[in-house]
Order: structure tokens, then C-alpha cells, then sequence
């Protein structure tokens, strides 16, 4: 006879059984050999659903494999030629950062005491940032942060486990407050259009800051803030139209920066005002003819359009561009280079050793403070303790290429490191309302 | 001074008109299937989203082989009545047949679940990169006043939603199939004991609910970034104008579309610190002056 | 029965709190969580069952978090008492005020109303900047009642706090349900009329739910901030409600142990569903979520009174 109780407790049990076989460190992908060294784990955590996928998830996942393949392989540039990390192969295990702050944190102890990753990688959200940070504390595992933009993470405590390569967004605002004054001589009234969550709120602040410290006769006109994802913006467009601000500041990105362009620009707005958009680059590729010339154009630091030339610059785009048939976005080159500053610190630690794997500690040690190349730059570990990188930055002015047929950016200028980015020990919004004292901008 | 306060209120009016056409295209399809079946549809997100992916691709390519204009935006209603069609079917013969009679919660639920299903198989079939759909934007142009650019688009939306509203309001007034569904609004039971095929009256609710909010994306997608996530923005704002307007009253959707988009202008534009509110306080205030939204129907209290 | 089932609920609660150590530190941070949420989903039930389904059970949950993590950042109290009890009293507070509006509505309004005053709380929240706006700030770790636990201890405490209030609050629920007003909650659902032809005030008892429901979720927030260590407004987003709704569902509303058991189900399914398809998370829960209401529609809660009606009926063919 048929006992339902018994089939269903059963297939409770079986779930909740299901559970615990994940408690054991996984299998690695094929044993090692006996002269190879143990594989190092690696955990990568970026949105690969939901609308963060399409500008940030999805570069960072591709810049990702790649580097993690290339590695392993042994193909990367000098001075990134060894194999994996020292020689040691990358296993890497991939993360949704989609989800609530409790289902990031949770996802991230996941990693850490399930999966025994050795190092976390990633993180594009600067609310997940800062939820992560104090966890990775907790637990003492090794964690560089990506592209969050926060400021807070190092100015609110010190880190001793948390590290983040790529610059917090007070650059970005800085240099573009500096190239649109260099730019436009004489501005005195400007308006803003960000998105209402933390970023553009930020963003925006960081921005008008700069422009009191180098143009301080200079008004605000209108400050809008559209909710994040809405997609419509029919009314901040007649704002924008009625409005008289000589420029218009921006650090939408990818759909909204999209959606907003084509809105914008069928009703002549970003051929009437100048825009200056900070994060602009990642919407570059799609945008093509549709955004007016003329916009000023950031991406986050020295990248795509604006990277140094270098052999690894170059042997990075042609990789990616051969893989993936797309060129690749800031989000990639950041991504990217989070990876090699975490390789040049774990191959110094090992060199320091005598050759034998480190420990986290060690490459703590070896992490802080230093300095190395990427496919965009150099990058200083000069900020946090050591804990957090600065790099220069550079603007420039849109410029679709008719002829062929592809968006091109010229008039670049470059801003040091150290011109655009606090000194060492001083908190950003302090440093900007101070006038931006200890900037060295020859 | 004067003027540029005029060209400010006729900023706001208009602005308001085009933000009420889209909330109107986004939540009339909801407010048929709730008034019908009493269902509060989540998946009416999916049928925005697939509206506009489907519009997105295949106008796109309609208007890249360089056809006529008029035709393209045909397709574009085509697209969508096919899709919300398929969709709509396969729905409600599938899945929803097997809850009805249940608790509404885990109806509700249910079509949680299929819209959760139907996020992912977005990004299977179209991937995570975004579309866009700009060409109807350029080929229908702008109307200028004074330093006031309108799109022609938005101008051609505020109208289309308009004629929807009065063909909706029409066909449930005057034609048969529109009183059937009147009567079923207004009390299910009732309507079974005359002998109306409620069943079949709740397929065919679906399936245009379905169409409508697939016309509601494919006609938005011009404007917008198609990508993934649209579809979740779009399901709290459509709830709200149903819930503001009354259960199942087309009337009552675009009353409350036309309130909620001339507020929203006016906070835009003169006191942009609310803008995040103001859909939420003109439900909140509507439902504390009229709990059952602006247009129902007495009920009698059964004992 | 009554006394049966409080004796089995002891001896499980009391066995979990012991097994605690023995498990895997992940899982007992997930089961944490998990059993703060259940908080919630109870209080949901409380409301399910007259009914009734707020979609902004969020606001309560919110401030309750909030009232944790405000505290804890500008004064230096850290008891873990206290801080709940904050948590509570606010949330309580507010539920109180929200239900003068709140008790007059029913279904759709009734969700929709509860959803805009958690949705205006979360537009409040990110137009704070102080707060961080939609970044949040973080929780500083409790001590208990002096002791402030470190590494390993630290989850393993807060684990078993949240137990606790978790048997306390199953113990106080179950007897609602077996008082007069718990029990009165059924006919709101079937005929409000008659009830209120018998003289009960029916707003005053949906009044009185929604107090001990967002005094529930209230709890449950304050909870989770400690758990997870960070606030963000997102706490009040509709989504939040939306899944706290998703799990009381999984649970069905037939009995208390259900809803901490369905919570901690949804959570295990989540973290299955990240590891093995990390791109495609949301379709198996969507797909775990459809099979469960279409094999199991009264939700897990139903095994428990399958067997319980199971048990009663070998009991009366046991008589002579």
C-alpha cells in the first residue's frame, strides 16, 4: 500500500541530504600530478543575470575566462608569464552577485568555508562591497574587490584581507571636471541627470565638489534624479530642454545611458548641450552614430580607447576580440587588471619564499603597497594602507568615424595618478572640500 | 519670466500625457485579467519584456531592409499580438487551468513562479546583451515649441493609448464578447448561472490581457534599452495604476495612468527630490479617499 | 495533543541547538537566516489565515533592521537584548500606527496599500546619504549580556539566540492560534459579515494581527541585521516582501513548524541553485516553487498535518 508520508519524507530528507554532500571540498578537476603544484581556487562573483549583466557581468565573466585560460596556458605577456599563480593552475568557480545583501553575504560564505576558494575575486556592486568587506575580515580570506566605486570601504576601517586594484570613483569626476573647464572656458551654470541610488548620488556629489574647488562661480541649474532602470525619461528631457546649463553631467551607464541617449538625442537635447559622461565608454560600441559628437567621454580609468599602448594592450584586445568577437569594455580592462595585480603580488610572495606557494598572510604582505603593470596601465597601491590602488585617468571627446564606421574618441588628455586621487591617509569628501590640497597635477 | 513659466506647465502637461501612455499601455492588459479572473497576473512583466525583445528584433530588421515606415509599425503590433497570443496559451491552458479555485495568494504565486521561469528563458534565448529599436524614433521626427523639442513618437504613443482606451471602453460596453466579460467582472457566479462559458471567457481574458501587455513593451521599445530586468519595473508600476484606478475599469487605468504621469512631470520638474515617491503617495491617497480604487462597481455585501 | 506536540518541538528545537557546533559553519549561517526570515513568514501566516496577504510585510522588516543597525552606529549600546528589543518596540510601533489604515482594507488594496508604505520607507531610505542611500552601512556585532563572543563562537551565539526566539516565538503563536482571537481569524476569512453581526469588530482583529505580525517581522529584521552584519534599503524593497510571501506559501498555512522549516528549505534550495546554475538560479527556484504548489498545494506545512490527522485516526480505530 501506498505510504505518501513516507514518499514525501523521503524526498525532504533526500534535499535536505542534498544539502550536506556540498559541505565537502569539491573534487579538483583531475588529480594532480606529482610535480605540478596544488591548483589555486579562485571564486569570481559578478552579475551574470539581471540587468547588471549586460555592462558589468558579462565583460567581467569574459575578461575573466580568458585570463584564467591564457594563464593556465601560460600565454599571457611578460612580466605575467608563468603559469596560473606561481605556476600553481587557477580553478576558477563562478558566482551570481544578483540577489539580496543576505543572499550575497550568505553566497560568499559559500565560497569561502564550503568550497574552500583560496581567494574571492569580484564584486561590482559597492552596497555588496561593503556588506562583503567586514565578512572577509571575519573569516581571513584573501579578497579583491573589483569595480565597486565606494570610496567607504577604506575610509570607513582599515582592511587587512580586502584589497581593491582598480581606483574608487573620485576620479572619474575629478578628471571630468577638469577636462570639461579645460574644455569650455568660461562655464557658469551646468546641470546633472544620475540615477537615484548610491552611485549617482555620489557620483554627482564628487562632481559638483570639483567644480567649486576649480571654478567656483560656476551654478547648478537642474539635479535630476531618475530612478535606476526606469527607462523612460521623457520629462527629464524637457527639463533638460528648458533648462539653460551649458553642459550636463552623467554617470548613467550601458541601458539607461542608452535608453536616455536615444530619447534624448531624437529630440535634439545632446546636440544642443554637451554631455559629459563619466561612464560613458561601456555604451560607446552600441550607441555608434546615434550619440551626437561632441560628448565627453570617461571609462573609469585608462582604458579601451584610452590605454597606454603596451604589449600586453595589445595582447589583450586581440585575445579578447578573437574569443569573443566584441571589444572589450572597461569593465573588462578593470577586471583584468584586478587579476594581474593579484599574480604580481602572489608571484613577489612566492620569489620571497625561495619559489614555495605563500600563505595569505604572505601575500598580504607583498600585495600591500605595491606596484605593477596591466593591459591599461601601472597601477600604486598607494591609498588604504596599501590596500587600495590609484591610477591615472583620461578623458576625451566623441567622435563617430563615418568612413569607418566606428565610434572613435579624440582630443585625449591624461591626469596623473596622484593629480586626481587623495593622498595617502585623507578621505575623499575631505580632500574635496579642502580645494583638492596635496594634488600633483604637473 | 512668463513665458518660460508657460513653456514649464506645457512641459509638464505633455510630459505627463507620455508618461500616462505608458503607464496606461503597461497596465491595461493587468486590469482586464484582474477584473476577469481576479487574478493579479505577475507575469504580466513577461509579456512586457517578450513584447519588446520580439518588437526589438524583428522590426529592427524590418526597418534595417530599409521597407516602408507604416508597415514597420504594423509589425510591431503584429509582433506583439502574436506573441502575447503564444504566451498567453500556453499559460493559461497550462499552468493556470490547474490552480484556478485555489487560494488567490498561490495563484498569485503561480504566475510568480512562471515569471521567474520566464526571466531565465529571456537570457537564454537573447542572451544578456541589450537591443535597441531606435529607428521608429528617427523616421517619425519632432514637433518643436519654442526650445520645447516633442518627439513624434511620444506625440504618435499619448494618441495610440487614447484610441486603446476608447476601443477598449467601447468593446466592453457594446459588443457581445465585451458585455460577456462585464458580466463576469462584475460576479462570477451569477454569470456561470446564466449559462456564460466562464472558462472559456477566462482563456480569451488572458490572451488579450496577454496581447495588450505585449503591445505595451513592443510599443515602448523604441525608447528604451531592451534588457533583461524590464520586465520587474514595469510590474509594481501596473499594479499601482490598477490598484488607483479599480479592478477591472479601463476607464478607471487611464484616470489613474493620467494622475499618476501628470504628478510624476510636476515633481520632475519642479521638486525633483519626490519623483521615487509619487507614484506610491498618489495610491496610497487615493486608496485612503476611495479604498476600492476610483471606478467600481457598488458590490452588495452577500451575507 | 497539545502537549505532544510542545514536547516534540522542545526536543527539536533543543537537538538542533546542540547539533549547532557539530555542523558546518556555512550551514549554520544559512540556517540562521533562514530562521530569521522564518520569523517573518510566521507572522504572514498569522495574516494568511484571516485572509489576508500584505505585500509590504518589508516596512516592518526594514525597520526593525534598521533600528538595530542605528543603534549600534551612534551610541555604543551592544547588547543583543536590547538591540532587539528596539527592533520590536519600533516595528510593533509602527505596525500600530500603519493599521489604523491598514485594518480597513481587504485583498488587492490591502496588498497594494501595504506595499506603498514600504516602498515609501525604502524611497526615504535612499534619499538618505548620511545612510549611505542604497549602499546601507554596516551592523557592529552584539554582546551577550556582557560577553562578546569571537571567530566561530560569535556565528555559533547568534545562531542559537535566534533559535531561541524562534521557540518562543512558535510556542506563543501556536497558542494564539488556539486562543478565541486566533481562532476568530478563519471566519474573517470566510464571512466578515457574520462577525461583525455577532459583534466582533473585525478591524480591530485584523488590527491586532498586523501588530503581532510586524512585531514578528520586526524581530525577524533585527535578527537578520545581525546575521548578515549590513543594512541597505533594499530591506523594504517589494521584492523582499515578494519573497517572504514565496516561502509562506512554500509552507502553506496549516501549521507553525512550517513556516521555519519551508524558510529553511527555500534557503538551501537557493544556495543549491547559485552553485550548480549560476546562470540560471531564478528558473529553479521559479520551477521548485510551481512543483511544490501543484503536488503540494497546501505547502510543506500540509505533510505535518497529514500526519497529524494520520496519527488521530489510528488513535480512534485503536478504541474498542
Amino acid at each position: 500500500m501506498r505510504h505518501p508520508i513516507l514518499d514525501h519524507a523521503c524526498s525532504l530528507t533526500l534535499l535536505l541530504a542534498a544539502g550536506l554532500p556540498l559541505g565537502l571540498p569539491p573534487m579538483t578537476a583531475g588529480a594532480a600530478r606529482a610535480e605540478e603544484p596544488a591548483p589555486v581556487k579562485i571564486g569570481f562573483v559578478t552579475f551574470l543575470t539581471g540587468p547588471a549583466a549586460a555592462p558589468f557581468g558579462i565583460p567581467d565573466h569574459y575578461a575573466a575566462e580568458l585570463l584564467v585560460d591564457q594563464l593556465n596556458a601560460g600565454q599571457v605577456p611578460v612580466p605575467y608569464n608563468r603559469v596560473g599563480l606561481g605556476g600553481a593552475k587557477i580553478e576558477a568557480k563562478f558566482i551570481d552577485e544578483a540577489g539580496s545583501a543576505a543572499d550575497v553575504v550568505t553566497q560568499f560564505r559559500n565560497l569561502v568555508e564550503r568550497d574552500r576558494v583560496d581567494v574571492v575575486v569580484g564584486y561590482v556592486s559597492s552596497g555588496n562591497c561593503l556588506a562583503i568587506a567586514p565578512v572577509a575580515e571575519e573569516l581571513k580570506e584573501l579578497t579583491v574587490l573589483d569595480i565597486c566605486g565606494t570610496t567607504r570601504i577604506f575610509e570607513e576601517k582599515p582592511r587587512h584581507y580586502v584589497f581593491r586594484v582598480n581606483p574608487h570613483a573620485t576620479m572619474d569626476n575629478v578628471a571630468a571636471a577638469k577636462y570639461v573647464l579645460d574644455k569650455y572656458k568660461d562655464i557658469s551654470i551646468y546641470s546633472g541627470i544620475n540615477q537615484n541610488y548610491a552611485w549617482g548620488q555620489d557620483s554627482w556629489r564628487d562632481f559638483r565638489l570639483a567644480m567649486k574647488d576649480l571654478d567656483p562661480k560656476a551654478t547648478v541649474d537642474k539635479e535630476l534624479f531618475p530612478k535606476l532602470f526606469a527607462g523612460e525619461y521623457g520629462a527629464e528631457i524637457s527639463t533638460l530642454l528648458t533648462s539653460n546649463a551649458q553642459f550636463i553631467h552623467s554617470s548613467f551607464y550601458d541601458g539607461d545611458l542608452e535608453a536616455f541617449m536615444y530619447q534624448a538625442a531624437a529630440r535634439g537635447l545632446p546636440q544642443r548641450i554637451p554631455f559629459v559622461l563619466t561612464a560613458g565608454e561601456t555604451s560607446l560600441y552600441r550607441l555608434g552614430p546615434k550619440l551626437p559628437d561632441g560628448a565627453i567621454i570617461g571609462a573609469r580609468g585608462p582604458h579601451s580607447f584610452f590605454a597606454h599602448d603596451s604589449t600586453l594592450n595589445t595582447w589583450f584586445q586581440k585575445v579578447y576580440v578573437d574569443r569573443f568577437h566584441d571589444q572589450p569594455v572597461y569593465p573588462s580592462y578593470d577586471f583584468a587588471q584586478s587579476l594581474f595585480g593579484l599574480k604580481a603580488a602572489w608571484e613577489k610572495a612566492q620569489a620571497k619564499k625561495g619559489g614555495s606557494r605563500p600563505t595569505t598572510e604572505e601575500v598580504i604582505a607583498a600585495f600591500e603597497g605595491i606596484s605593477f603593470p596591466t593591459s591599461s596601465t601601472t597601477v600604486q597601491m598607494t591609498l588604504g594602507n596599501g590596500h587600495q590602488g590609484i591610477t591615472d585617468i583620461a578623458y576625451g571627446t566623441y567622435k563617430f568615424d563615418k568612413a569607418a564606421n566606428k565610434p572613435t574618441v579624440v582630443d585625449i588628455v591624461r591626469y596623473p595618478a596622484e593629480c586626481v586621487n587623495p593622498p595617502a591617509n585623507v578621505d575623499s569628501i575631505a580632500w574635496l572640500e579642502g580645494g583638492m590640497k596635496g594634488a600633483k597635477c604637473d | 519670466m512668463g513665458v518660460a513659466v508657460v513653456l514649464t506647465a506645457f512641459a509638464i502637461v505633455t510630459d505627463g500625457l507620455v508618461y500616462a501612455a505608458y503607464l496606461f499601455l503597461v497596465a491595461v492588459g493587468l486590469t482586464l485579467i484582474f477584473g476577469v479572473m481576479k487574478i493579479l497576473n505577475v507575469t504580466h512583466g513577461s509579456f512586457y519584456a517578450f513584447g519588446a525583445y520580439g518588437a526589438a528584433i524583428a522590426v529592427g530588421v524590418y526597418f534595417d531592409r530599409g521597407l516602408p515606415a507604416a508597415g514597420g509599425f504594423l509589425l510591431m503590433v503584429l509582433v506583439a499580438m502574436a506573441i502575447g497570443l503564444v504566451l498567453g496559451l500556453i499559460l493559461e491552458r497550462g499552468l493556470l487551468r490547474l490552480v484556478y479555485g485555489k487560494d488567490e495568494v498561490v495563484v498569485v504565486l503561480v504566475t510568480y513562479a512562471a515569471f521567474l521561469i520566464l526571466e531565465d528563458v529571456i537570457q537564454l534565448i537573447w542572451g544578456a546583451n541589450s537591443y535597441a529599436l531606435y529607428q521608429p524614433l528617427g523616421v517619425v521626427g519632432n514637433v518643436d515649441v519654442g526650445p520645447l523639442v516633442l518627439s513624434g513618437y511620444d506625440i504618435g504613443l499619448v494618441a495610440f493609448a487614447g484610441l486603446l482606451a476608447v476601443a477598449a471602453s467601447f468593446a466592453l460596453k457594446h459588443t457581445r464578447w465585451g458585455r460577456l466579460l462585464t458580466v463576469v467582472i462584475f460576479d462570477r457566479e451569477l454569470a456561470a448561472a446564466f449559462g456564460i462559458n466562464v472558462s472559456l471567457v477566462y482563456t480569451i481574458t488572458f490572451v488579450i490581457g496577454a496581447m495588450l501587455g505585449a503591445l505595451g513593451g513592443a510599443t515602448m521599445a523604441p525608447k528604451i534599452a531592451v534588457t533583461l530586468g524590464i520586465g520587474v519595473e514595469v510590474i509594481v508600476l501596473a499594479f499601482a495604476v490598477v490598484a488607483i484606478g479599480g479592478m477591472g475599469s479601463v476607464e478607471g487605468a487611464f484616470l489613474g495612468a493620467l494622475i499618476v504621469g501628470e504628478c510624476r512631470a510636476a515633481a520632475v520638474h519642479l521638486a525633483p527630490q519626490i519623483e521615487l515617491f509619487v507614484i506610491y503617495a498618489v495610491m496610497a491617497l487615493v486608496l485612503v479617499l476611495r479604498p476600492q480604487g476610483l471606478f467600481t462597481r457598488a458590490q452588495p455585501r452577500k451575507i | 495533543m497539545t502537549l505532544r506536540s510542545l514536547v516534540l518541538g522542545t526536543l527539536v528545537f533543543l537537538l538542533v541547538a546542540a547539533m549547532a557546533p557539530t555542523l558546518p559553519v556555512w550551514l549554520v549561517s544559512l540556517a540562521t537566516i533562514a530562521l530569521a526570515n522564518a520569523l517573518v513568514v510566521l507572522g504572514l501566516i498569522i495574516l494568511w489565515r484571516a485572509g489576508l496577504v500584505p505585500f509590504g510585510q518589508a516596512l516592518f522588516y526594514a525597520v526593525g533592521a534598521y533600528s538595530v543597525a542605528l543603534i549600534t552606529r551612534y551610541t555604543s549600546l551592544r547588547d543583543v537584548l536590547v538591540l532587539i528589543a528596539a527592533g520590536a518596540v519600533l516595528s510593533c510601533f509602527t505596525a500600530f500606527l500603519a493599521g489604523f489604515l491598514l485594518a480597513r482594507y481587504r485583498e488587492i488594496f490591502f496588498a497594494m496599500l501595504s506595499l506603498a508604505m514600504s516602498m515609501i520607507l525604502y524611497g526615504v531610505l535612499v534619499k538618505t546619504e548620511t545612510l549611505g542611500s542604497t549602499d546601507g552601512f554596516g551592523v557592529e556585532p552584539p554582546t551577550y549580556i556582557g560577553y562578546a563572543p569571537q571567530g566561530r563562537m560569535h556565528l555559533l551565539m547568534l545562531f542559537w539566540l535566534v533559535l531561541a526566539f524562534c521557540a518562543v516565538a512558535a510556542l506563543l503563536v501556536s497558542l494564539y492560534f488556539r486562543s478565541v482571537a486566533g481562532a476568530l481569524a478563519v471566519p474573517v476569512r470566510d464571512s466578515e459579515i457574520r462577525l461583525e453581526f455577532l459583534g466582533i469588530s473585525v478591524n480591530r482583529l485584523i488590527h491586532l494581527n498586523l501588530v503581532i505580525a510586524g512585531t514578528l517581522a520586526g524581530i525577524g529584521g533585527a535578527l537578520a541585521a545581525l546575521s548578515i552584519e549590513h543594512v541597505d534599503p533594499n530591506m523594504s524593497y517589494w521584492t523582499t516582501s515578494g519573497g517572504f510571501v514565496f516561502v509562506m506559501v512554500l509552507a502553506g498555512a496549516g501549521s507553525v513548524a512550517a513556516a521555519f522549516v519551508g524558510s529553511f528549505v527555500f534557503e538551501l534550495l537557493k544556495s543549491i541553485a547559485y552553485d550548480i546554475l549560476p546562470g540560471t538560479w531564478q528558473m529553479f527556484l521559479g520551477a521548485a516553487l510551481l512543483l511544490t504548489i501543484l503536488f503540494l498545494p497546501e505547502g510543506i506545512g500540509s505533510l505535518f498535518a497529514r500526519l497529524r490527522r494520520r496519527r488521530q485516526r489510528q488513535s480512534m480505530s485503536a478504541t474498542p
